[in-house]
């Protein structure tokens, strides 16, 4: 429940991530940055970054590593 | 199109070749083993007496007005349940026939009342059509009280809202009777008493009302005289002229004649040819069309400034101004990116691609998102990663062929009642049936049906379940090997995946609360048991991975070999009655019409070819992101079609905000709904019985939408649209709807065969419909996937963050029921009220008990994002710790309750979870919202 207090992004991203905490990190990430490219918005993938960049902690470690390959299309 | 009554041929068709031939009064005919003389007959253009025989009901043989005479055979057989033979001869017309008709003729005319010319059914009436018919000329025993002991007296049912009983008019043929059993399969009618004292009634000594009739209009329509009569033609008078044209509530699209005196509409019939329906129809399509001219309807333009102001009707021109003006202002203050909107599943396929239309060429952006977001867009991301096609399998005649039926997450006798006849048909002839819902509904036992397994699970546990039914297949053997290795890929890493101990029954069945055993049984006779056909509703997509769950479910059909062919498939039986349709027209932010990504360059070309203007590359916001983008300032206008979010979408606060947040809102709808409360430029809709356009129902099936009168708005939806584009500097325009559709199929592939002349001349096709299919394609996938290969998908069931707790130990589930329609916005404006005024909170009586909750008590229902209050009914149909509510009713809010969870692929609402305290209250209060919870930007 505490995930409504979660910035949008950080959180959505976070539920795409607990469907791929089965597989190899790196798999997963790449699952992951390929669905949110194919229908995220880009504001929300820059918002998404932003939270990275500004180390959101809350954010889950596998779907920060989705965003880094998210990072060239989002500039 | 005009057509007031089709053709009757008596009795109904029989499947196969024309190989019985025979001579019928000196004409040869040739028809199917099995099929009646009488509809031998009728196939010849010999019309054969007959009063309790009609084609959508099997031969009964009571009324004695159908006889023949067949060479060799003795005496006078009953032509409707005589079956042909090779080479017989009969004859329909004769001295001797003649003599015995009349004289059955006098029997029943002696008990009837002879008011034809101030009947209600005068000019539709069997009985006076037969009278005629058989030249009776007189009636030997008088009528009436002169007769002596007779019917005349008897009291007329007037309980039901929508048609009368006038049991003094009945002739006992019991085809109304035979209607609610073969046709609707309620069984609520009967024929009590024998011989002069039979009489039809509705249960045990009930009114129609307070007996299990479903009010589907079956037994009106079956009755030949005008002992069941619908209200409106006593009231109004028989009909002079009719439109065939498409129902506008749920995903089954039944076709209906909207019968009219003048620009009246008396009543919609049912309409025999129509595909999906085939003349069967619920009491919602059938009887609750009374909103389309309710006083309620917004009929002019208004505008406003703020929406503290109050309305101000405009002219059209103002309104479409306004509009535009302020729409350009927002983007040029806030970006291209600002503004968007949201199409709807209860407008047309033509009216929906306009709206998209003018998102991506004038908006110049992609913020087109849909209602079906909150409904099935699991439905569209799951069978388009397995299958490649964003719909259904099978046509809803598929069910026929189906030996064993998997209903998950569906209600179909109160959400798709129609297709349910269908399926209840099916299982009567012997077809096994697995439910799998929390709730008993109806489906699992009713007259003469019984659910083989009943799997009662846990809400938001459906991945772990149809994950266990693959892992039985699997590992005990039952894979269809042959068809998955020639037509599948990826199976052997799903196969050591699903193989995996974690998704055995015994590994979930502590999550699932479903007995292993019984999940492996189950399984196994899905797998085993002959053709195996999935159903599935809003309690499959309304999770948190709805998308994993069908994913699953299409998992399991390719391993099991259950599709591509007639009885077998993944059919999604889809909540409003174009669903399908705005998917297929491009109103998902990411997608153009037919499924083609924004980033797909080829498909791109083609719609900025024709518009002359680029089209984004990039996906534009879902209808969740566009809230939380408008509270977040980034998204300031939204265009609104025919939905009421501000009633139908999860955490409604947070929806409220959103709302208020914009700098414009424009609804375009039937009524001042809860959505138009936020609006600032209000423009009138046009009813189903304005439109001129197609819906696509859940079988993908195009049938079109003919206007039965003109716009009483003034203008088509897709007009207005066209205005505004122009309005806004982009030269939109088309002369008719059918333009719209012919763009449609120049664009879109699927669609390439579609046009209103080839609609007109085949009735309806299902696409695909093009050059390789022009009648369209029933079953997909047949010879191979949409994609090449089916492929299989990894599904591994994550539990939902929503968990009940101390404070919210309940699992609330929302639905909805057979007489009410999604937000209740046109359903509550008919007589349907009646069944359901209010939305109720079903709980078991064990959860009741603890809590001191009686029958019929006000209960608070909160959850963690708000609170409301409604009655409470104790039902055994629930299991301990699981209640249930509808969303009918803006007073209730469910929606109040429901959280911002979503599923994760397709941010569709996780409605079917939502952990609750349900506590007793004294005094009944509206919805009450708690704005604290809003503000943490969900």
């Amino acid at each position: 429940m505490s995930a409504t207090l979660l910035p949008p992004q950080v959180r959505l991203a976070n539920e795409i991530a607990r469907q791929f905490a089965h597989r190899p990190p790196a798999d997963a990430a790449t699952a992951i940055a390929n669905h949110i490219r194919a229908v995220w918005d880009p504001r929300m993938k820059k918002a998404l970054l932003e939270a990275v960049d500004a180390g959101n902690e809350d954010l889950d470690p596998v779907a920060a590593l989705a965003a880094e390959q998210l990072r060239p299309a989002a500039q | 199109m005009s057509l007031l009554k089709e053709p009757d041929f008596g009795t109904p068709a029989r499947p196969g070749e024309a190989t019985v031939e025979l001579t019928i009064d000196g004409v040869s005919v040739a028809v199917p083993p099995g099929t009646s003389v009488m509809r031998a007959a009728k196939q010849a253009g010999l019309d054969i007496p007959k009063l309790c025989a009609t084609d959508s009901l099997e031969a009964f043989g009571s009324c004695r007005l159908c006889i023949v005479e067949i060479d060799g055979a003795r005496g006078t057989p009953a032509s409707c349940t005589t079956p042909v033979a090779p080479g017989m001869v009969v004859r329909t017309q004769n001295e001797k026939l003649g003599k015995l008709r009349r004289g059955v003729m006098e029997l029943y005319i002696s008990d009837h009342p002879l008011d034809c010319l101030t009947c209600s059914a005068n000019g539709d009436c069997e009985l006076q059509d037969m009278a005629g018919v058989t030249g009776l000329r007189e009636v030997r025993y008088g009528s009436g009280v002169e007769a002596g002991a007779n019917h005349m007296s008897a009291p007329t049912d007037d309980s039901n809202p929508y048609f009368s009983f006038e049991e003094s008019k009945c002739i006992a043929c019991s085809r109304c009777v035979r209607a609610c059993d073969e046709v609707q399969g309620t069984l609520a009618l009967t024929i009590e008493g024998r011989g002069f004292d039979s009489r039809v009634a509705a249960g045990a000594g009930v009114s129609f009302m307070d007996s299990d009739c479903v009010s589907c209009g079956a037994c009106v329509q079956a009755c030949p005289t005008a002992t069941l009569q619908e209200k409106s033609v006593i009231e109004l008078g028989m009909p002079t002229r009719s439109v065939i044209t498409t129902c506008a509530y749920c995903g089954v699209g039944c076709s209906f004649k909207a019968e009219l005196r003048g620009d009246e509409l008396v009543r919609m019939v049912p309409y025999k040819d129509g595909g999906a329906n085939e003349g069967h129809s619920c009491v919602k399509g059938r009887f609750a069309f009374g909103y389309a001219s309710h006083p309620d309807r917004v009929m002019e333009p208004m505008v406003r400034d703020s929406i503290a102001d109050e309305w101000r009707k405009v002219s059209w021109d103002e309104a479409i101004g306004f509009t535009a003006r302020r729409l350009r202002e927002i983007q040029a203050e806030h970006g291209p990116g600002s503004i968007g909107a949201i199409t709807s599943s209860r407008t047309t396929n033509e009216e929906v691609y306009a709206v998209q239309k003018m998102v991506r060429a004038v908006f110049g952006n992609n913020n087109v998102d849909t209602c079906a977001r909150v409904c099935h867009s699991p439905t569209g991301y799951g069978l388009k990663q397995t299958f490649g096609e964003s719909a259904g399998t099978q046509d809803f005649s598929s069910v026929e062929e189906a030996d064993v039926i998997l209903v998950i997450g569906a209600n179909p006798t109160d959400g798709h009642p129609v297709f349910a006849s269908r399926m209840k048909k099916r299982l009567r002839q012997g077809a096994k049936l697995i439910v799998v819902d929390p709730r008993r509904i109806d489906l699992v036992r009713s007259p003469h049906i019984e659910a083989q397994h009943h799997l009662q699970l846990a809400p938001g546990t459906n991945v772990a379940v149809v994950n266990a039914f693959a892992h039985v297949v699997v590992t005990e053997g039952l894979v269809d090997r042959p068809f998955v290795e020639e037509r599948c890929e990826d199976f052997e890493q799903w196969e050591h995946f699903i193989s995996g101990p974690e998704h055995s029954p015994e590994a979930v069945e502590a999550a699932t609360g479903v007995p292993a055993e019984e999940m492996r049984a189950a399984a196994r006779l899905y797998a085993t048991g002959g053709n195996g056909a999935i159903y599935y509703g809003l309690g499959v997509t309304e999770h948190s991975q709805g998308s994993t769950t069908v994913m699953g479910m299409a998992n399991l059909a390719m391993a099991t070999g259950n599709i591509g062919r007639r009885g077998v498939g993944v059919n999604p039986l889809r909540g409003q009655n174009n669903v399908q349709g705005s998917c297929d027209m491009g109103s998902f932010p990411h997608e153009l019409p037919g499924y083609r990504h924004v980033s797909d360059d080829g498909a791109r070309d083609v719609y900025e070819q024709l518009w002359g203007t680029p089209i984004l590359n990039e996906p534009g916001l879902r209808i969740p992101n566009m809230f939380d983008a408008a509270i977040d300032g980034s998204f300031r206008a939204l265009f609104v079609q025919g939905e009421d979010i501000a009633q139908s979408d999860p955490n409604i606060q947070h929806v409220h905000a959103a709302l208020a947040a914009l700098d414009l809102v424009v609804v375009q709808d039937l009524f001042e709904n809860e959505t138009a409360k936020f609006a600032h430029v209000l423009l009138p809709g046009t009813s189903f019985l304005e439109k001129d356009g197609t819906f696509t129902n859940a079988e993908r099936r195009i049938n079109r939408v003919r206007p039965v009168m003109a716009p009483m708005t003034g203008k088509q939806e897709w007009e207005i649209i066209c205005e505004i584009s122009q309005a806004m500097g982009y030269p939109m325009h088309y002369d008719s709807a059918s333009q719209i559709m012919d763009e449609i199929a120049i664009t879109t592939p699927t669609f390439a065969g579609v046009s209103f002349d080839h609609l007109d001349k085949v009735g309806s096709v299902q696409w695909p419909c093009n050059l390789e299919a022009p009648n369209g394609t029933p079953i997909m996938h047949s010879e191979e996937f949409t994609r090449g290969k089916g492929r299989f998908m990894e599904t591994m069931y994550v539990p939902t963050t929503e968990r009940s707790t101390r404070k919210y130990p309940l699992i609330l589930t929302t639905g909805r029921i057979l007489s009410q329609y999604n937000v209740g916005a046109q359903t509550r404006r008919t007589a349907n009220v009646a069944w359901h005024p209010e939305d109720i909170l079903e709980l078991h009586p064990h959860d009741a008990e603890v809590r001191g909750i009686e029958n019929d008590d006000m209960v608070a229902l909160s959850s963690r994002v708000g609170r409301t209050t409604l009655r409470a009914v104790l039902s055994e149909r629930m299991p301990v710790g699981v209640c249930y509510t509808t969303f009918h009713h803006p007073v209730t809010g469910a929606n109040v309750i429901t959280t911002d969870n979503s599923d994760w692929a397709t941010n569709c609402p996780e409605y079917k979870v939502t952990a609750v305290q349900v506590d007793l209250v004294v005094e009944p209060s509206a919805a009450k919202e708690e704005p604290a919870t809003v503000a943490v930007g969900n």
